[in-house]
C-alpha cells in the first residue's frame, strides 16, 4: 500500500462508521419522509398507493393550516425577542461587568437548568402558573381578594414556559459574542466623545449582532416545532402546526398529510436559515 | 454612582436566576409535600418518594433511559472521536461538506427527525417482513447516538484544534512508535475531550423525549416519555419526586463536565 492509499484508508475507516450511522438515521429517513409526503395512502393501509400533490394541495387549501403556521411563527417571533429582552443585558452583565469567580458562579448556574430534563421543567411551570399555584397565592398575599391568577392554559404561559427553556441558548451565544468585543473598543469610543449609549448603539451592539443571530435562530428553530411545551401549557389553546403534525402521526395516523406538513415546517426552518446565513457566516468558527 | 449600577446588575443578574430556577425549586419542594393535590400549607413528607419506589412502570422507564444513554455514550462516543481525529489530523477532499453534514441533525426539529425516523424503519420492518422492528429501545438508541454524533465530533474536535498535530509529529521525529506516539501523546491530548463529550452524550440521550416517543412501541418507555404520559394522564406528586432525582443527577452531570471542559471560560476569547 502506498502512503496516500493508507491515509485514505485510515480516513475512510475512522470517519465511515459515523456517517453510515448518520446516513440510515437523519438522511435516508428524512429522504423516504419526502416521497411519503406525496403518497395518497398511508403505509399503514394495505393498498398500494399512488402519487399525488393532494397532501400539500390540503396545506395551501385551507385557512386551519395557515392560521397553525402563523401561529408557530408568531410564537417563535414572542420567545425570541423575549428571549433577547431578557438574555441580553444579562450576557452583558456577565461579559463586560462581572469579573472573576462570580462571573463563573453565575454562568454556571445559568447554563445547569438548561441540563435538567425539558419535559420536566415545562410540567414544574403549570404548579407555578395554575390557580392556587405559585404566582397565585403570591397575588393572594399581596393583595388579599384580588381575582385568582390561573395562568395555565393560555397564550403567557406557553410563552413564559419556552422562554425559560430557551433563555439559556440566547445568554450563552451573546455572551460568547460580547465577550470577544475588545474593550479598547469600546474606550475607544468614549474617548472620541461617544456618550456611554451611542457608544454601545454604534459599537457594541452591532458587533454582538451575529452571537444575537445565532442565539434567535437556536431558540427559533426550534420553538415552531414545539408539540410538547404548548401541550402541557397550552392545553387546547396552544394548537400549532408541531402539534398538528403531532397528531397526524399518533391519533389520526394519516402519514403522508403529516409528512407534507412536517416538510413544510422543515421549509420554514430552511428559509430561516437561509436568511440568517450570512450573518452566521460572520461570525466564523464560533458556530 | 458605580456602586449603585453594580448593584443593579446584580440585582438583575439575580432576577434573571430566579426566573430560571423558580419552576425547579417549587417542584422540588412540592415533591417532599404531603398533599397529593399540591395543596399549601407545605408538610414534610417522602410519602412520594416511598410511592416512586414502588411504582414498577416508572423505575423500569428510568432504567430504560439508563441503559439506552450508557449504549448511546459508549457508542457515539467512539464513532464521533474516530470521526473527529480524521478531521483534525487529516486534510482530505470534502470535508468541508462532510463537516457541514453535522448540521442537519442539530438544526432540523426534533419532530421532523423522529416522524421520519418512524417512516423509515416502518418501511424497512415492513421490506425485511418484521413491522415489529420499526420501533423499540433498539430503534431509540439508533436515534439518540444520531443526535449525539454531532457534538462529540465537534466537542472532540475542539480539543484537537488546540493542539497542533506537530506535536506527534515530534514524538515521532524523536524516535516513539505509532502506539507510543499515540500512548503517550495523542491519548492525553484527546482524554478530556472524549471525557466531556461522552457526558455530553449521556446527557443528549437521557433527556431525549422527541425521538423516543415517535420510536417508543405501547408498553415500552423511557423515563421522558412516561412522564409525558403521566403529566397527560393526569399527575401526581411521585412524578415531582422523579424529576426531583433526574435533576440533581443532571446538574451533578453537569458539574462534572463543567471540571473538564470550561463554558465561556478563558478559552472562548480566540473565538
Amino acid at each position: 500500500m502506498t502512503p496516500t492509499t493508507r491515509t485514505r484508508w485510515a480516513i475512510l475507516s475512522l470517519t465511515g462508521p459515523a456517517y453510515l450511522w448518520l446516513a440510515c438515521t437523519i438522511f435516508l429517513p428524512i429522504a423516504a419522509m419526502l416521497a411519503l409526503s406525496f403518497l395518497d395512502k398511508s403505509p399503514l393501509v394495505p393498498k398500494p398507493a399512488s402519487f399525488t400533490l393532494a397532501n400539500y394541495g390540503a396545506f395551501f387549501g385551507k385557512p386551519f393550516y395557515w392560521s397553525l403556521t402563523r401561529w408557530s411563527i408568531e410564537l417563535g417571533f414572542w420567545v425570541t425577542l423575549f428571549s433577547f429582552l431578557i438574555g441580553y443585558p444579562a450576557a452583558y452583565a456577565l461579559a463586560k461587568r462581572v469579573k472573576g469567580r462570580w462571573r463563573e458562579a453565575i454562568f454556571l448556574l445559568i447554563v445547569l437548568p438548561f441540563w435538567s430534563n425539558a419535559l420536566v421543567r415545562i410540567f414544574s411551570w403549570t404548579m407555578v402558573l395554575r390557580s392556587n399555584g405559585i404566582i397565585d397565592l403570591g397575588v393572594q398575599s399581596i393583595f388579599p381578594g384580588a381575582p385568582t391568577v390561573d395562568l395555565l392554559f393560555t397564550y403567557p404561559a406557553v410563552v413564559i414556559g419556552l422562554v425559560h427553556s430557551y433563555l439559556p441558548y440566547m445568554i450563552l451565544t451573546c455572551y460568547i459574542a460580547l465577550q470577544a468585543i475588545d474593550d479598547s473598543l469600546i474606550e475607544a469610543g468614549r474617548s472620541l466623545g461617544a456618550s456611554k449609549l451611542t457608544t454601545f448603539r454604534r459599537v457594541v451592539l452591532p458587533l454582538s449582532l451575529p452571537g444575537i443571530i445565532s442565539g434567535s435562530a437556536l431558540i427559533f428553530v426550534p420553538v415552531i416545532g414545539s408539540f410538547m411545551e404548548p401541550r402541557i401549557l397550552g392545553g387546547t389553546k396552544g394548537a400549532t402546526l408541531g402539534m398538528n403534525i403531532e397528531e397526524q402521526f399518533t391519533v389520526t395516523a394519516n402519514w403522508p398529510l403529516g409528512a407534507a406538513l412536517s416538510f413544510i415546517l422543515l421549509a420554514i426552518v430552511l428559509i430561516i436559515f437561509g436568511v440568517l446565513y450570512p450573518f452566521l457566516r460572520k461570525q466564523g468558527g464560533a458556530a | 454612582m458605580r456602586n449603585l449600577a453594580d448593584a443593579g446588575i446584580r440585582f438583575y443578574l439575580i432576577l434573571v436566576l430566579v426566573f430560571l430556577y423558580l419552576p425547579i425549586l417549587v417542584m422540588a419542594v412540592l415533591a417532599f409535600n404531603k398533599s397529593p393535590l399540591y395543596a399549601l400549607p407545605f408538610q414534610f413528607d417522602l410519602v412520594w418518594f416511598k410511592a416512586l419506589a414502588e411504582n414498577d412502570r416508572l423505575l423500569k422507564a428510568g432504567l430504560n433511559s439508563v441503559l439506552i444513554a450508557l449504549a448511546n455514550t459508549v457508542i457515539a462516543t467512539s464513532l464521533g472521536t474516530m470521526a473527529a481525529v480524521a478531521f483534525g489530523r487529516y486534510t482530505f477532499r470534502g470535508k468541508t461538506m462532510m463537516q457541514a453534514l453535522l448540521f442537519p441533525p442539530i438544526a432540523i426539529p426534533w419532530l421532523v427527525i423522529g416522524t421520519a425516523m418512524l417512516v423509515f424503519f416502518f418501511w424497512i420492518g415492513r421490506a425485511m417482513g418484521y413491522p415489529g422492528i420499526a420501533r423499540g429501545l433498539h430503534a431509540i438508541l439508533l436515534g439518540h447516538v444520531a443526535l449525539s454524533l454531532p457534538y462529540v465530533i465537534f466537542v472532540v474536535g475542539a480539543r484537537l484544534n488546540d493542539y497542533p498535530k506537530a506535536l506527534e509529529e515530534a514524538a515521532a521525529t524523536l524516535g516513539a512508535t505509532p502506539w507510543q506516539v499515540f500512548r503517550r501523546v495523542s491519548v492525553p491530548i484527546l482524554a478530556p475531550g472524549v471525557v466531556a463529550a461522552s457526558l455530553f452524550a449521556f446527557a443528549v440521550s437521557f433527556d431525549q423525549f422527541v425521538i423516543s416517543y415517535f420510536l417508543a412501541p405501547p408498553g415500552v418507555t423511557t423515563l421522558p416519555v412516561e412522564i409525558y404520559t403521566s403529566i397527560r394522564k393526569g399527575f401526581t406528586p411521585e412524578i415531582n419526586a422523579i424529576s426531583t432525582i433526574i435533576i440533581l443527577v443532571s446538574m451533578g452531570l453537569m458539574l462534572i463536565v463543567a471540571r473538564f471542559y470550561r463554558f465561556g471560560g478563558e478559552r472562548s476569547g480566540n473565538e
